[in-house]
């Protein structure tokens, strides 16, 4: 296997996910798959090859920093699944 | 001109629909009323759509047909009914993306390419299926449940944009807006006898169309004709300040150029497409296609995409990498799902991500934070990147040759639903035609261009950075003389 179930459990938290236990198996398995599909790229020497970060080789594209939009708090916490005051409600995290 | 029979018209193109608008054959409200009726009819078949929009269709169509008898609007698409890919935002209505986590999405805002249709007049039917965050090849990773084939309901429709293909193919919108990340358009219009467009990365603004890979993701047209295409390109295309990654780059006008002759035109083959694992009936269908380009004037040579083997692992580490950090944003508190009672914040974050994603977007998710975690970055990430380098010097030498290259766009025709949802890896390599193009970046036109056992067959045509136009042009001349794309699946058609 080209993943343990501990590495998997190790980066679902990272990723913030909570892998129940009775799937952790198929969960390993699967993704040691798609591990052992991927390590195809070893078979080619790239030491000399540039990385392809934007296929157009583009750069970031900065504006002026200017005030262009309006605040929408409003709108926005419309969505959100508990707000009071216009905060978003979290469980406490500090006692 | 008598108004022809419903079946009839939900199998015109865009442009004739206009033209029947134009001509006052039909009101853009008897149009709309035909689409939502044979939504209503055939849907429950197909559950190509997630949500119909029924009461903002009937005044939105009062709306354009007062602004087109005014005079006010006269664009080519205003009045032509379409559906919409459930990733793009549209203020006010759901935009599930196909998932659990965004079934109680309700946008407070819209997508560029959405704004720039209400502005020309196109009227929105619905938002349509799709795999859950675009992640799939057969629209079977829904949360609303996997979508039917048109040509054969006991198949899948490709994925993800497979309601959008579905929709389309039946007659139940004219065109519709897909996505296309290493395949999302081009594969479920092959599969379902459309044809689509996946423009140069960068062509169409991104604003509101929800990420899953940001160095792949573009919005793609999926139409009943290149004609179409080009209107549909020419109105969503252009830059977009809300879009960083939008080019800045003049948008020609495409329906001006697509009666160039091809003569003169060089096509390249590209040998690896037409290596082992292509079904010999899908290679013969494809064959044919290009002699018909032959006897159009062009010339054939072989050429070689030499990495493009490659592009089925630099793709399954590039777009989970930056799926993971795109989906971090979905943590139970902003919007989306969120779990019952959570006993703290890790609690509330870990339990609203499993309960809200589906196993593929979580497959993923995982991959992905492992290829970007400490120690494992340049192994993986940094590997796939240099091996994307590789895929696209491979494309612009081609390029230095020929004009485009023709291909197909997948091994097979599509595949019964169930035959590969238990087999990640199986689906995976079914995209190996359509993923360099979506490394590499460069646009590329799916079109229909026969049948292998009554299923359609699409042609691939893949073109040089922004060069839309000659792709456009290159299948239009295509349509010109054949009428594949004209075909429907007879169960679909008649009122």
């Amino acid at each position: 296997m080209a993943i343990s179930k501990a590495e998997v459990v190790k980066v679902a938290h990272l990723a913030r996910l909570a892998i129940p236990e009775d799937r952790l198996e198929g969960y390993t398995h699967t993704i040691s798959d798609i591990l052992d599909l991927v390590a195809q790229m070893n078979a080619v020497n790239t030491d000399d090859v540039l990385p392809l970060l934007n296929p157009l080789d583009a750069t970031q594209l900065l504006r002026a920093d200017a005030v262009t939009e309006t605040n929408l708090r409003e709108l926005y916490q419309s969505v959100a699944p508990r707000v009071e005051d216009g905060l978003y409600l979290v469980p406490k995290v500090i006692e | 001109m008598t108004v022809a029979t419903q079946g009839d018209l939900s199998t015109l193109t865009s442009k004739e629909l206009h033209q029947l608008i134009v001509n006052k054959d039909i009101s853009v409200m008897e149009l709309v009323e035909l689409f939502l009726n044979r939504i209503k009819q055939y849907d429950p078949q197909l559950n190509a759509y997630i949500t119909v929009v029924q009461d903002k269709a009937r005044a939105q169509a009062i709306e354009v047909d007062n602004k087109i008898r005014s005079g006010e609007l006269n664009h080519p698409l205003a009045g032509v009914p379409y559906a919409l890919k459930d990733l793009f935002c549209t203020k006010g209505i759901l935009t599930s993306c196909g998932s659990k986590m965004l079934s109680n999405f309700i946008s407070p805002y819209d997508a560029t390419v959405y704004d720039k249709l209400n502005q020309a007049g196109a009227v929105l039917l619905g938002k349509v299926n799709m795999d859950e965050f675009a992640m799939g090849s057969s629209n079977e990773n829904s949360y609303y449940g996997a979508v039917a084939n048109p040509w054969d309901l006991s198949r899948i429709p490709g994925g993800s944009s497979g309601g959008s293909a579905a929709a389309v193919a039946a007659g139940l919108a004219a065109y519709s807006l897909g996505s296309d990340t290493g395949g999302s358009v081009r594969q479920p219009a092959s599969y379902c006898g459309i044809s689509s467009i996946k423009p140069t990365y960068g062509r169409i603004s991104r604003y509101g169309m929800t990420a899953y890979a940001s160095s792949l993701d573009q919005c793609g047209p999926m139409a009943r004709s290149a004609e179409d295409m080009a209107l549909i390109l020419q109105t969503i295309s252009g830059f977009d300040v809300r879009d960083s990654t939008s080019a800045n780059v003049p948008v020609p006008d495409y329906s001006a150029t697509l009666n160039e002759p091809l003569t003169g035109l060089r096509i390249g083959i590209p040998k690896e497409f037409f290596a082992d694992g292509l079904d010999a009936d899908v290679a013969k269908v494809i064959n044919e296609a290009v002699e018909q380009f032959k006897r159009l004037g062009a010339t054939v040579k072989e050429v070689s995409l030499p990495n493009s083997h490659l592009s089925v692992a630099a793709y399954y580490v590039i777009a989970p990498a930056e799926a993971s950090a795109n989906l971090s944003r979905f943590d139970g508190v902003r919007f989306g799902h969120s779990c019952d009672a959570p006993t703290n914040l890790q609690d509330l974050y870990e339990r609203s991500r499993w309960e809200g994603f589906g196993d593929e977007v979580k497959r993923r998710i995982v991959i992905g934070t492992y290829a970007l975690s400490s120690g494992y970055y340049d192994a993986y990430y940094l590997k796939a990147q240099k091996i994307r380098r590789l895929i696209k010097n491979d494309f612009v030498a081609a390029f230095n040759d020929v004009d485009v290259l023709m291909g197909p766009v997948t091994p097979t025709t599509a595949f019964k639903i169930g035959e590969k949802s238990d087999d990640p890896i199986a689906m995976y390599l079914g995209d190996i035609y359509t993923l360099p193009i979506s490394l590499a970046g460069v646009p590329a036109v799916s079109i229909p261009v026969g049948f292998s056992d009554n299923l359609p067959v699409g042609l691939q045509i893949i073109g040089d950075y922004f060069n839309e136009a000659k792709l456009l042009n290159v299948a239009h001349s295509y349509q010109q003389v054949t009428d594949w794309h004209r075909q429907s699946p007879s169960q679909f058609t008649g009122a």
